[in-house]
């Protein structure tokens, strides 16, 4: 497929369609500080192909990519072989490889809000890879910085290259990073979960973006993610790493027609998991959320005018039914984490009413019918604490606590019910993994005996496969405990599969409601519409060969 | 970046009516007679009541209040009790040492603890930052009035290079920056030590962020990844350590006065609070509290100057 590229090289020293692929990883070796990382990996890479290395968290996935750069962290000791057209990057000095990165391997990382320098316009930041290696002049350098930025989708009538970071979104970042990594047309451009931290829409337009890049320029492309449906959408060949090693690879098609690996049928297989929800029954409403309306002042657009206000809810109204499983979906700023918090009291409401029962949510005892899992399993416990003390701390509401040999049981079986041990209790939260302290975390908010559940986000930074055994437990306590929720995501696929009736959400307002497979089916606002369509698609193991990805279109 | 301006203006004006209330209430209006207070337990009643009436204590409280803040707005501070001499003088002269030495100090603090502290960071746990982490834990220990006699001996008594106290003044620049040289060094050390920690801090925090990692991503080296991007951004706390730093120069160089026989704004209080002379511990304590919340205005508009995101509110 090489030969109907147009390659546009800068000081390639290897002539396009030579023996050597564009880059060779052979039996390469990585310890850290003396602890196995990766284990004799092995790929290659075509100029104009897309490689997707996938896997879940401490695969080493990232560190492959990190010893491609050249920027491992101190302490990182390497074996084996990395060659970019045939030369060797482990062997080649620190000096030299500055040459290499930017100019022959451009790089885009996860977290476009911090990798863009928060002091420098966007222009100079873009400018700069082309300054560093003194590839233009400097007024030269500016333009080609314009056009690098325009060629990405910053339109420079609205977002010119004298912005500072901060005022552009999560995606216009991401395009100025991609604009800084492809400023110079390296013959690489390795792309490390670009769009893990993105809203879904933005995710489709990032994804086709380097989909383009990668067409127009010849480019080979390293992109790594843990998302099997990003995967299938992009990749013309695929690599599945697990525990530092490469377990299966070859072309996406046959990789997933195939799927030979037991690992790779588990990540699929876990990546599209839906659990099964007990039938939903008519029962009568419990949580009345009427006209809700939440607003913060927001800057004042002159010196003496009055403060802007912004509106995080505006007018919303929603009934939760006893037992029933309400799922509220939209991107990042819409209102869904705002309006969770209204609903557990964190926040005052600037009109409309909303009551638990009949009666508002004031007091501690109301307060305990509700409680909430949120999504960081690592920042939302104090690390100080003992695991039985954190999960008993909700008891606080509880007017006659138990305590003592009472208490003890309380937090035994509230550990047993998530799949824990009584004997976690004993130990620091450290010492769990991120899933066992999703774990815990639903452990907490179960203690109490709650009528309703609030999960926000609360599976969104988990492996697929731990992902599925939590949605697998929050079912099953729906069935065993009749527990209503209310679960807030951005990834439709998840609450598709966990929720009986869902609310889609866009700046601040409820747009669309109704039954989940209903409204995911046939959508009927055009917001949700483009919600769904730009949800990537997981393969079919069985079926085999729909996805079109061996065929980039720009 | 004008309604930053204003911002900052506006708390300024207000920190500065809040500190004169303060002062004014602490010193006339708090318990005892300012008058008696002055002139000591064996004072004769009728000088008492003279003072009183030269001090316009008999005035209503806020007429008193108004016309001390009108006074030190048009630079009429009053005049020394002890002294018999106008205050605005005295704290002119004073300054004319403690304004330059507080200066001199602070950039010699700043040529030595900037370059200190990139070191120490840019070479992270190998041996150049070790030497500078020790350096810095003596020169915190160590008491600036003891570097202060070390300098004297070694200077000024062995090698006869500078003088070992008084000032010269200033009709010989030359001769004025020599009697400042020795005790600026010893203000600098303490203050140089403790800001080097900080830049060598806070420009490993910054070397830690995402951006500096896209800078190399960008073919940038290290140091010069470390140049261009980490040293703007580990500016912000070294500029807040700095404003801190400069305030308490200007009036906490009172033992190094001591020690050289420096005739400088720490002394004037010194003496003004041991001779009951509240004229001018009023005034000078005002001018000190005016100096500090101008710096901090300062280290504010040089926040904005540095850091794009703060121009906006």
């Amino acid at each position: 497929m090489s030969a109907s590229f147009d390659f546009k090289y800068h000081g390639g020293a290897q002539s396009a369609g030579a023996e050597p692929p564009l880059l060779g990883i052979e039996n390469l070796f990585l310890h850290i500080h003396g602890r196995q990382i990766l284990h004799d990996v092995s790929l290659n890479i075509a100029p104009g192909e897309i490689l997707a290395i996938t896997g879940e968290s401490g695969s080493g996935k990232s560190l492959t990519a990190l010893a491609t750069m050249g920027l491992l962290p101190d302490g990182a000791l390497t074996e084996g072989h990395i060659r970019l057209g045939g030369k060797d990057l482990l062997s080649t000095p620190e000096r030299a490889l500055c040459t290499v990165r930017g100019r022959k391997i451009g790089m885009v990382f996860q977290e476009p809000m911090t990798a863009l320098n928060p002091l420098a316009r966007i222009g100079d930041q873009v400018a700069e890879t082309i300054l560093t290696h003194r590839a233009a002049s400097r007024a030269e350098a500016r333009l080609i910085a314009a056009q690098t930025l325009a060629r990405v989708g910053l339109d420079p009538d609205r977002i010119p290259p004298s912005r500072y970071p901060h005022e552009l979104s999560g995606g216009q970042r991401q395009r100025v990073v991609i604009a800084m990594a492809i400023a110079l047309k390296p013959r690489l451009l390795i792309a490390d979960e670009p769009t893990t931290a993105l809203d879904v829409t933005t995710q489709a337009q990032i994804l086709r973006l380097l989909k383009t890049l990668v067409c127009e320029d010849g480019m080979g492309l390293m992109m790594i993610t843990h998302d099997l449906a990003v995967v299938s959408d992009l990749a013309d060949r695929i690599a599945v790493m697990q525990n530092g090693r490469i377990i299966e690879s070859g072309p996406a098609r046959a990789l997933f027609s195939e799927m030979r690996h037991p690992y790779t049928r588990a990540l699929l297989s876990a990546s599209g998991h839906r659990p099964t929800l007990p039938a939903p029954r008519p029962a009568p409403p419990l949580l009345k959320v009427e006209n809700a309306l939440r607003s913060y002042p927001g800057r004042r657009p002159s010196l003496l005018a009055p403060k802007a206000q912004h509106q995080a809810v505006r007018d919303v109204s929603l009934t939760l039914h006893e037992g029933e499983r309400l799922g509220v979906v939209g991107e990042s700023g819409c209102g869904k984490s705002t309006l969770a918090r209204a609903i557990l009291g964190l926040e005052p409401l600037q009109g409309g009413s909303i009551a638990l029962g009949g009666r508002p949510v004031d007091t501690p005892d109301q307060r305990r019918r509700i409680q909430v899992v949120f999504q960081d399993p690592f920042g939302s416990f104090n690390p100080r604490h003992k695991v039985g003390r954190l999960v008993a701390e909700p008891f606080h509401l509880v007017p006659d606590a138990p305590k003592g040999r009472s208490l003890e049981e309380a937090v035994a079986e509230a550990l047993t019910e998530v799949g824990l041990t009584p004997d976690d209790a004993h130990r620091h939260i450290h010492a769990f993994s991120g899933g066992q302290r999703q774990r815990i975390a639903i452990a907490r908010a179960l203690i109490t005996r709650p009528d309703i559940v609030i999960f926000d986000e609360a599976v969104s930074a988990l492996d697929v496969r731990v992902r599925a055994r939590i949605l697998d437990l929050i079912a099953e306590l729906s069935r065993r405990h009749g527990l209503g929720y209310l679960f807030i995501s951005h990834d439709l696929s998840v609450v598709r599969g966990i929720t009986d009736r869902v609310l889609v959400m866009r700046e601040g307002r409820i747009v669309e409601e109704g039954p989940t497979n209903a409204v995911f089916d046939n959508p009927q606002h055009w917001y949700t519409k483009s919600l769904t369509a730009a949800v990537p698609i997981l393969p079919q193991p069985s079926g085999g060969g729909e996805t079109d990805a061996g065929h980039p279109v720009p | 970046m004008i309604a930053h301006l204003a911002k900052r203006l506006g708390i300024l004006a207000a920190s500065l009516a809040v500190a004169s209330m303060v002062i004014f209430v602490v010193v006339e209006i708090a318990p005892g007679d300012p008058a008696s207070y002055m002139l000591g337990m064996n004072a004769q009643p009728d000088t008492v009541a003279a003072l009183r009436a030269e001090l316009g204590l008999d005035q209503p409280k806020l007429q008193r209040y108004l016309s001390w803040v009108a006074g030190m707005a048009t630079g009429e501070f009053g005049t020394s009790y002890t002294y018999r001499a106008p205050v605005a003088q005295m704290v002119a002269e004073r300054l004319q040492v403690s304004l330059p030495l507080a200066l001199m100090a602070l950039l010699l603090a700043m040529a030595i603890a900037l370059p200190a502290g990139i070191l120490a960071a840019a070479r992270r746990g190998r041996a150049a930052d070790a030497g500078v982490i020790a350096a810095t834990q003596i020169g915190i220990a160590v008491p600036n009035f003891w570097f202060a006699m070390l300098l004297v001996l070694l200077f000024a008594l062995k090698l006869r290079w500078l003088p070992a106290g008084g000032f010269a003044g200033w009709d010989d620049p030359l001769a004025g920056l020599k009697s400042l040289a020795l005790p600026a060094i010893a203000l600098a050390l303490p203050q140089a030590a403790i800001l080097a920690r900080i830049m060598r801090s806070a420009l490993i925090e910054t070397l830690g962020e995402d951006y500096i990692r896209t800078a190399r991503a960008k073919g940038l080296t290290r140091a010069q990844a470390l140049r261009k991007h980490g040293l703007r951004n580990a500016l912000i706390p070294v500029l807040t350590i700095m404003g801190l730093q400069f305030s308490f120069l200007l009036a906490g160089a009172i033992i190094i006065e001591q020690v050289f026989y420096l005739p400088g704004l720490g002394r004037l209080i010194f003496q003004a609070i041991t001779q009951r002379d509240l004229i001018v511990v009023e005034s000078v304590v005002m001018l000190l509290v005016f100096a500090v919340i101008l710096v901090t205005f300062l280290t504010d508009i040089a926040y904005a100057a540095v850091d794009p995101r703060l121009r906006r509110r």
